[in-house]
């Protein structure tokens, strides 16, 4: 089997009084050509491992390589060329953007490390407009746009790179719904297409059945449920993930509320994995 | 009670027409959903209500709250309204919250400002705020900083922030995009609670049309800085008027939209 990325036995913790113990020991992989979807509770942990696959955080304990290559953490150091074949789409797309750039020059340091790793040259208006934006906007600035258009110039910049993987933390979040699904297949297909991994992390669950072959359901820290995203969703075995899934509101006008949670429920601790 | 009117509003920033005349009511105790088009104006008409618009911004039209019309108001007394009776969490998280102070100096030193509650009760009005909207440990979560809190956390502390002095009108941009279903589940529950008990008004921005079936009691719906739709929640869903709005509920991946495969986005994408 070919692991694009394997994430073992990983453990990640943030200094403070107290500690906060943020991922405990969770295993993930992701093959070449397939999409992983990443779903959890609000702080269980998924940025965090996104963040220790892209070498920003130093694991406690375990392993995270990309085929084969341990992930080292990075410091302050500049990334090598080899490091651009993984891309993020972090969680705060008015973080990851740089505000006094033109965004048509963002998108071309993407399509610059794909051309250094021997890839054909693109042009960042073609991105724009991929993404449903102006392609004439490539002039402009981050604070000249609405919270989904950066979203999707943050993902322009990183698809113009033509990661081998690529991770998407919450990358579609501030988009409505009808550009959602679209980005997100987009998403889906160049990565599927040129052989590369996806890492999706998404609350939004309609969005991720779509779009994920296999799904990773998390829950403070662990993962509780992972296997085949459709039996996944047709049968969840996991109570976390039963819960989940039941709370998706259902967009029918009839005003009826999604359960609340549940005040420190006592979720099994082994996981189901298939 | 018609709380905050917003009749006619424009606006243009260098020329570019942004908002093309918003009506919009928000009534004491009810939630006016609002939905729309990414880039459609939704977050610049919160902005305007909250004076807090880009340089270079021309404004029209009125913004009433009770017998103050907020276009015409001086500095002064619009700041004194914001973050007091009209408050708004933003859809950039960094907006809401200064990286370089603690959670504890952001929401205890608010309270003691405004509402002249002491260090104690300022403490414990702050606690209670943060366990509503469920961050593990709020005590402790007094001393740290945004940067240790996960992108759901900050979302849900802009959200207590907001909700500290009480405030009459609160708009609340995209406030539940980075939390899972369970956890929003939660904060959807305190805003209902909110317009129910305390008589709330909320403008609640968000492309999330679950979320709005869930607690919107009217809908509306933007486009190119319009208002193309208004209306009570169940006849939006079920009898839309505009025709963007229908195109919007058919689009919609899962049970109740059209789109329950690659191949339905890919259909769409071509339209
Ligand atoms: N500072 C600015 N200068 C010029 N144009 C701007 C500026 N900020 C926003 N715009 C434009 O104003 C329009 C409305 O933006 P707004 O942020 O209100 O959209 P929105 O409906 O909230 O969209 P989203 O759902 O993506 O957040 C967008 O087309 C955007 O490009
Ligand atoms: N720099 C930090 N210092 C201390 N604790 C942190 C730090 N960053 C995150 N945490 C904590 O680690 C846990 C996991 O955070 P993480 O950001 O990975 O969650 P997440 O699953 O991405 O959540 P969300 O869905 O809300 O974005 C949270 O409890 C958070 O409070
Ligand atoms: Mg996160
Ligand atoms: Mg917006």
């Amino acid at each position: 089997m070919n692991r694009l990325l394997d994430v073992t036995g990983l453990h990640v913790t943030y200094r403070g009084r107290p500690p906060v113990r943020a991922v405990d020991g969770v295993d993930l992989a992701v093959e070449a050509g397939q999409v992983v979807g990443l779903v959890g509770e609000s702080g269980c942990g998924k940025s965090t491992i996104a963040r220790a696959v892209c070498g920003l955080v130093k694991p406690a304990a375990g392993t995270v390589t990309v085929d084969g290559t341990p992930v080292t953490p990075l410091g302050l150091r500049r990334r090598p060329a080899a490091l651009t074949r993984v891309q993020m789409v972090f969680q705060d797309p008015y973080a990851s953007l740089h505000p006094r750039r033109a965004i048509g020059v963002q998108i071309g340091d993407g399509v610059r490390a794909a051309v250094a790793r021997g890839a054909a040259p693109s042009e960042p208006a073609e991105w724009l407009r991929r993404v449903g934006l102006d392609p004439d906007a490539a002039r402009r600035y981050p604070h000249e746009f609405s919270g989904g258009q950066r979203q999707r110039i943050a993902i322009a910049r990183a698809l113009a790179a033509r990661p081998d993987l690529l991770i998407g933390d919450e990358p579609i979040s501030a988009l409505d719904a009808s550009t959602q699904a679209v980005v997100a297949a987009l998403m889906r297909d160049l990565a599927v297409d040129s052989g590369a991994g996806l890492l999706f992390i998404s609350h939004d669950l309609s969005v991720v059945r779509l779009i994920a072959d296999r799904l990773v359901v998390m829950y403070r820290g662990r993962v509780v449920e992972s296997g085949p995203a459709q039996e996944i969703w047709r049968d969840p075995q996991h109570p976390y993930t039963q819960a989940l899934l039941a709370a998706v509101p259902v967009p029918d006008g009839s005003g009826r509320m999604p359960a609340p949670p549940v005040d420190d429920a006592r979720y099994p601790q082994d996981a189901v994995l298939r | 009670m018609t709380v905050l009117d917003i009749a006619g509003l424009t606006l243009s920033i260098g020329g570019t027409e942004i908002l093309r005349g918003v009506d919009l009511r928000l009534e004491a105790g009810r939630v006016q959903g609002l939905a729309g088009e990414s880039g459609s104006g939704k977050t610049m008409t919160g902005l305007a209500v909250m004076g807090l618009l880009p340089p270079g911004s021309q404004v029209g039209g009125r913004i009433t709250y009770g017998d103050q019309e907020l276009l015409g108001l001086s500095p002064g007394r619009r700041n004194a309204l914001r973050g007091t009776e009209i408050a708004m969490v933003f859809q950039d998280p960094s907006t809401s919250l200064h990286p370089m102070l603690s959670i504890g100096a952001q929401t205890t030193d608010h309270l003691r400002h405004h509402l002249g509650l002491r260090r104690t009760a300022a403490r414990e009005r702050a606690v209670e705020l943060l366990s509503r909207v469920r961050i593990p440990d709020p005590a402790g979560a007094l001393r740290r900083y945004p940067h240790q809190f996960s992108g759901g956390q900050r979302q849900r502390i802009a959200i207590a922030i907001a909700l500290a002095c009480s405030p009459t009108v609160l708009i609340a941009d995209e406030p539940t995009t980075a939390l899972d279903v369970t956890v929003q589940a939660g904060v959807l529950h305190l805003l209902r609670d909110l317009a129910s008990e305390m008589g709330l008004a909320v403008l609640l921005v968000t492309h999330d049309l679950g979320v709005m079936s869930a607690v919107a009691d009217r809908v509306a719906v933007m486009r190119h800085g319009e208002v193309v739709e208004d209306g009570e929640r169940h006849q939006v869903f079920t009898a839309p008027a505009h025709p963007y709005t229908a195109s919007l509920l058919a689009s919609l991946p899962g049970a109740t939209g059209g789109v329950q495969s690659l191949d339905d986005v890919r259909a769409l994408e071509a339209t």
